[in-house]
């Protein structure tokens, strides 16, 4: 596992970084768009579509960070986020880890497509998540985990 | 990450330059309740040059789709290309917005 504190070393790591990845880097929004950028990447060079590459797994990955930065580690900069991306043949798995106490993600199924939270500015995060993914799982091992799978067809 | 705002008639033309996600997406919604403030009431977003959008940036939309309407005025969204089209079809986001194919298109429908 690399353990980064600033951005500069971020890039390195990320800049040739191949599968398995596993970085642990500040709760700060902006590491999202360099980690979320490598791992498109990596998709890329192993042959996965244009949208898993340009939608699903950016989108998808994003909303994990995001909430394990925002709401997991309450943007306290000292806490770390833990990524953990591996792939075989039959696919890949996104592990998004923070220092929370994590939520119950079964209780989370509010419909933000129904016509009374159309207009809402919130909520659609997992419900993105659960519609761009094969699976979204949540579990605790030293922390708060977020499992994101996209099967290889 | 960019967002560049210019004036092509009555309407105020945003371009959104890389992602529109949870680290930027209040300058955008920042620079446009400028623009509704300075009196500017016809809005066309261009994602041309748009990466992805993430749950946030789409959040940001529907509240300043909020805001225009509020000020009496109106807004237009242009260029999504087939993932973005997707994303607001899963969110159903386009049944909310007035999304025209290109951004001559957009303006003229104003």
């Amino acid at each position: 596992m690399t353990d980064l504190t600033d951005g500069a070393a971020l890039d390195v790591i990320l800049g040739d970084t191949r599968f398995p990845l596993d970085v642990r880097f500040p709760s700060d929004l902006r590491y999202i768009e360099r980690v979320v950028g490598a791992v498109s990447r990596n998709c890329a060079a192993l042959s996965f579509s244009d949208r898993v590459c340009n939608l699903q797994i950016p989108v998808a990955l994003s909303e994990a960070l995001s909430n394990a930065i925002l709401y997991g580690n309450g943007e306290d900069v000292s806490k770390r986020v833990r990524l953990r991306a591996k792939v075989d043949d039959r696919s890949l798995v996104l592990e998004v880890a923070d220092e929370g106490k994590g939520f119950d993600l079964e209780a989370c199924t509010s419909d933000p497509t129904s016509p009374e939270n159309l207009e809402r500015e919130d909520g659609r995060g997992l419900f993105l998540m659960r519609r761009l993914m094969d699976r979204v799982e949540r579990f605790t091992d030293n922390g708060n985990v977020v499992r994101l799978t996209l099967l290889r067809t | 990450m960019s967002f560049a705002i210019k004036k092509q008639g009555e309407v105020c033309v945003v371009d959104v330059e890389g992602q529109l996600i949870v680290g930027n997406r209040q300058e955008l919604k920042q620079k446009v309740l400028d623009e509704i403030e300075r009196g500017e009431r016809k809005f066309l977003i261009d994602f041309s040059q748009t990466g992805y959008i993430d749950s946030s940036g789409l959040g940001v939309l529907v509240s300043l789709s909020k805001k225009i309407r509020e000020a009496a005025g109106e807004l237009r969204l242009a260029n999504l290309n087939d993932d973005l089209k997707t994303l607001f079809e899963l969110t159903k986001l386009d049944t909310l917005f007035q999304i025209a194919d290109t951004r001559e298109d957009g303006l003229n429908s104003f």
